[in-house]
């Protein structure tokens, strides 16, 4: 379970992006944050991961307080994260970046298995540099597989569809299908219809706040009302 | 009659580095070392030779239709005030298909200097392709300084191709680089260089490539890491004569206070010459950094690897 108490994040200007945000991310299910572009949805997952730090506020992993744990420390008590912008690396392959997130060297048929979760044929791609020459997309599939290679018990997927054909779509669901049946603990960012579906969980956040929560089956219907119908979100309509 | 010596400890070591010595090459070899002979081995198709013209270093003559051999020509430097010269001249018959392994490795454990200079020159006839590789490292406690210098010469017939990669892999006090090579005919040059510096190190390379002949092709690609206050310099110069396609790149990892020039030449002296070249010089992006701590490297582990991957 991750659980935020109060958590605040300002930008150097003063802006704030997360206000007074408190929230509990329930452990072994699939939650999808959702809500309008400037949202603070990517802050929230950054947050988690201990990419940003808040300027104020708590926050717990299994009730243990993690705040002032680095990035590092976050990785090693189980927290993944799957970047909305993947890095590229000159002189990095696939394997190299799998086998860097695994922790140890992986044989061929572990590799098959995590790139062939992502659409990609090991064949093709294990030696294939993780570089520019990889297009948006395939860089996006072996970003999900570096998290996938991690097999942390928390998995922080920022906007996991960006880039993915839709062709390749289910297999993407079906990767957190099975991550769910394994009881992980999956947080995704996400705008994707077919990816909420599939959520237990929904947070929708707006103006660094939480507009709702619940699961999906209460939350889902407000949610394709409220925000598909008109230009502005409902959360910053509702303040006007 | 040539006067063979053993293979000292420190040359087996060094060997082991720059050649992959066990004990032993498979195939044709010379092994160089401090200025001597350690060992020589002609095949069927491969025979080395000492210069005819009495310079130190060899004649490497490849038979042409010679194909997938070897032919190892380490040299190393095992102590210091030693100041090596050799001049290895490779002749590579037509259609020939062969892997060259030339490293080297220079030693200091006291204050003399240790340095090789290696002047090699590569006749490629047509049709043949070569694999060149080639490391270079120093080693050793002493002050001396450890030199290295290569200077080679390459010369292409037509639909002949050479592949050159050679590194770096560092305590290397200072090296001179120069690659010179003239293209014919549809021939191929593709040069992987990898290069480290650190502390008071410096490094200079050179590359200077004549494309002469219709669809010659060139591919320089130079990467570096330069750390402490060592100073590396790329200068490279492809001169595209005919319809023929040149590319060079130049990519350096900056880290504490090195510095790093580069300065890239292309004269294109033909409507139909496309020549290109990339060249970016910087620090560890912060976001590599930062993607391998959210799998669970220290900010220095991290550094290390995406070092260790840029120079692989």
């Amino acid at each position: 379970m991750i659980r935020l108490e109060h958590v605040s994040w300002t930008l150097p200007d003063g802006g704030d992006i997360i206000k007074d945000l408190s929230l509990t991310i329930p452990k072994g299910k699939l939650t999808v944050v959702t809500g309008p572009n400037g949202g603070g949805k990517t802050t929230l997952a950054k947050l988690i991961a201990g990419l940003v730090k808040p300027s104020a506020g708590r926050i717990y992993l299994d009730g243990q307080d993690i705040t002032d744990l680095d990035v590092t420390q976050r990785a090693r008590l189980g927290i993944s994260f799957g970047f909305q912008t993947p890095v590229r690396f000159k002189g990095f392959t696939v394997q190299d970046l799998l086998e860097t997130a695994a922790g140890s060297p992986l044989d061929f048929d572990t590799l098959c298995d995590l790139t062939g979760k992502v659409g990609l044929c090991t064949m093709d791609y294990v030696d294939r540099a993780v570089d520019a020459s990889l297009s948006g997309g395939e860089i996006k599939r072996v970003e999900i597989a570096s998290v996938l290679a991690r097999g942390t018990k928390v998995s922080i997927f920022d906007e996991p569809e960006a880039g993915i054909d839709m062709w390749s779509f289910k297999g993407l669901v079906d990767v957190f299908n099975e991550l769910k049946r394994e009881k992980r603990t999956l947080v995704i960012i996400s705008h994707q219809q077919r990816l909420i579906d599939v959520a237990d969980e929904i947070i929708v956040l707006s103006s660094g706040q939480v507009r709702d929560q619940g699961p999906k089956d209460e939350v889902l219907p407000g949610l394709l009302a409220g925000e598909i119908a008109g230009y502005c979100p409902v959360g910053r309509r509702e303040r006007l | 009659m040539m006067n063979i010596q053993e293979v000292n400890p420190v040359a087996q070591s060094l060997l082991h580095t720059v050649a992959g010595y066990e004990g032993a090459f498979e195939g044709a070899y010379n092994i160089r070392q401090d200025s001597g002979c350690a060992g020589r081995r002609s095949t069927e198709n491969i025979r080395i030779q000492s210069k005819p013209d009495g310079k130190p270093g060899l004649e490497i003559h490849v038979a042409p239709g010679t194909r997938g051999e070897k032919v190892f020509i380490p040299a190393v430097v095992t102590h210091g005030d030693v100041s090596d010269v050799a001049y290895n001249d490779f002749y590579i018959g037509a259609g020939a298909k062969v892997t060259i392994v030339a490293g080297c490795g220079v030693h200091t454990a006291d204050n003399g200097e240790s340095r090789h200079d290696g002047i090699h020159r590569f006749y490629l006839a047509s049709g043949s392709e070569v694999i060149y590789e080639e490391k270079h490292i120093g080693t050793g406690e002493g002050a001396g300084l450890r030199r290295i210098n290569p200077v080679t010469e390459c010369f292409l017939e037509e639909d002949a191709s050479l592949t050159m990669e050679t590194s770096q892999l560092g305590g290397v006090s200072y090296t001179d680089r120069k690659t010179t090579a003239n293209l014919k005919a549809r021939a191929k040059l593709i040069v992987r260089e990898r290069l480290l510096t650190q502390g008071d190190e410096e490094a200079k390379t050179y590359f200077d490539v004549v494309l002469e002949g219709e669809d010659a092709g060139c591919d320089l690609v130079s990467r570096s890491v330069a750390k402490g206050k060592s100073r590396q310099s790329f200068v490279s110069r492809i001169v595209g004569e005919a319809r023929c396609h040149g590319h060079s790149a130049c990519d350096a990892i900056l880290a504490d206070d090195a510095v790093v020039t580069a300065a890239p030449q292309l004269d294109a002296l033909n409507p139909d010459a496309a020549l290109i070249h990339e060249a970016a010089i910087g620090k560890i992006a912060g976001e590599q950094i930062l993607k391998l701590r959210t799998l669970g490297l220290t900010e220095e582990e991290a550094e290390a690897r995406i070092v260790a991957g840029f120079l692989k």
